[in-house]
């Protein structure tokens, strides 16, 4: 079944300006994936899942966020025509609609779907092609943490922060996101690619050591509370969280424990924490579909791999 | 402002000239230390344990690093003088974009086109006049990626309104010329024209002949065709 998005009654609702030509033009009824998970960029493949559960309990986060904002700010935020192109799979993605959730922005939630990429996300997104791109008044943003950065200045109004306040907080905050996206989240990756065991045994010291790391960064960031954002979610929590269903599925299938209680307990009491939270709960995939997920493309893989 | 500003860097470093200029754009007085990266000195290694580079801007006692992580933290701290990111938060959203694909896209290819051989080298020459050619985009109608005055992305650019003509001349290859690139071109000149940017970069003289050597080693080092 493939996930699609009912035409809305009004048409024009639906258009969106080519950024180039600034001309609009119709979104399609269902939208091809491009690449999903970082360790699969490789990977083009027809993926037939059913995500219309997902679609819809992003609705319902969503409008239950939503309803807690006073009526008429969200309006108030500058035209509100808010999309996102995604795929329910992406950590990236998850990333962006966390921080909307946060916000309490409702926004409309385009899946791309694995195989061929939209006609919407090569016009959005020409330099790299791939998914997030959050759309606003029909102007592309682009880039997982970029689009966070955006999400939290346009509705600064609206609390939580994601970043904190302090600029030397904020300098902590983006270099720990920088290390998860240019050490740790390649590492996670390894694990899925090692042919060996050897190979693997070593890219999971590497995680390992990351999350130890990681610890230490979250004694310092959250300053005896809950999140690295500290009372509520923040930047780090939201760079690291998104691959927690990720990790939670290759837990799943390996028996690896990535957060022990012994070795990283701040972290280990933080995962329960962050995947129970409202703007998280929705937009998380259950462990189950992840699994059945990453064994797909597994297979995929070490097909590729062997037919080389 | 009376506390304490170092920065880490080294001198044909454009990550840590480009914390240097952002500063000096600011008027804001710092400490400068040059480390040596074959002996890194404990400052470094205590300052930045887990990356162990530089530049590391250390404001009062505490370090950060990262160079785009530095400019934003610089921008954020002097508010006042010379803002190098637009107030607007797509324009900022924007600005942050192409620093990062300067950064993750153009430099890697610019830089690997002037190591490699071959296939190898076509393939990098290929991508990197793809980059350039996208930057161009970006840049159309403007003086500066900043718009009027120099900005983030600017900044960010340093390496290719300095190093990329340096290395390009050591590698015998061209990257970026005026026929292909005439707007990128015109940027360069507009850059370099600015005394505050020309104090920032390293001799132009010093550069090559240090990318020579590094190019008489590599060839020496290689192993003798069969």
């Amino acid at each position: 079944m493939m996930a699609s998005l009912a035409p809305p009654s009004n048409p024009s609702r639906n258009l969106v300006t080519n950024p180039r030509t600034k001309a609009p033009f119709q979104i399609a009824k269902t939208h091809p994936i491009s690449d999903l998970l970082l360790p699969f960029r490789s990977i083009h493949t027809q993926l037939k899942l059913s995500t219309g559960t997902t679609s819809e309990k992003r609705l319902t986060t969503a409008q239950a966020v939503s309803e807690r904002v006073e009526e008429g700010t969200t309006m108030a935020q500058g035209g509100e025509n808010v999309k996102l192109l995604g795929a329910w799979a992406s950590p990236f993605v998850i990333r962006t609609r966390i921080a909307l959730n946060l916000k309490g922005v409702d926004y409309e939630f385009l899946e791309e779907v694995f195989g061929v990429k939209s006609e919407l996300l090569l016009e959005s997104n020409p330099v790299y092609k791939k998914i997030p791109v959050l759309i606003h008044d029909g102007k592309p943003v682009c880039e997982s943490m970029i689009i966070v950065q955006y999400i939290d200045e346009v509705w600064a109004t609206k609390a939580p922060a994601i970043l904190p306040a302090d600029p030397y907080d904020r300098a902590l905050h983006r270099f720990w996101a920088y290390y998860v996206d240019d050490k740790l989240f390649p590492s996670v990756s390894a694990i899925s690619r090692a042919q060996t065991e050897e190979a693997k045994a070593e890219a999971m010291e590497q995680v390992f050591a990351g999350l130890k790391l990681l610890e230490e960064a979250f004694q310092k960031c959250s300053k005896g509370k809950g999140f690295f954002g500290g009372d509520t979610i923040g930047y780090v929590d939201i760079a690291l969280g998104c691959i927690l269903a990720w990790l939670k599925a290759t837990e799943n299938m390996t028996g690896i424990k990535f957060f022990d209680e012994a070795k990283t307990p701040l972290l280990a009491q933080w995962v329960e924490r962050f995947c129970a939270n409202d703007a998280v709960r929705g937009v998380m995939p259950e462990t189950d579909k992840m699994v059945e997920f990453a064994k797909m493309l597994q297979a995929k893989f070490k097909a590729a791999a062997s037919a080389k | 402002m009376g506390e304490e500003l170092k920065l880490f860097g080294v001198w044909g470093s454009p990550f840590s000239r480009r914390v240097e200029l952002a500063l000096r754009l600011k008027g804001i007085p710092y400490d400068y230390m040059e480390e040596d990266l074959s002996n890194k000195s404990p400052s470094l290694l205590k300052y930045n344990p887990i990356h162990k580079k530089i530049p590391v801007l250390l404001h009062g006692g505490k370090p950060v690093v990262e160079s785009l992580v530095i400019l934003e933290y610089i921008e954020e701290t002097w508010e006042g003088n010379h803002a190098i990111l637009p107030k607007d938060p797509y324009e900022r959203a924007m600005a942050r974009f192409w620093a990062r694909f300067l950064d993750d896209k153009c430099m890697p290819a610019m830089w690997m086109s002037c190591w490699t051989e071959g296939d190898a080298q076509q393939n990098f020459m290929k991508e990197s006049k793809e980059n350039l050619s996208i930057l161009e985009g970006e840049l159309k109608g403007k003086k500066f990626f900043g718009g009027n005055a120099i900005g983030l992305v600017d900044i960010a650019a340093l390496f290719i309104a300095h190093w990329a003509g340096v290395l390009q001349e050591v590698a015998g290859i061209s990257l970026v010329n005026e026929e292909k690139h005439p707007i990128l071109f015109k940027w360069i000149e507009e850059f370099i024209s600015s005394d505050i940017v020309v104090e920032c970069l390293p001799a132009r003289e010093r550069l090559l002949a240090f990318f020579q050597a590094k190019k008489e080693t590599m060839l020496a080092t290689k192993a003798p065709a069969q």
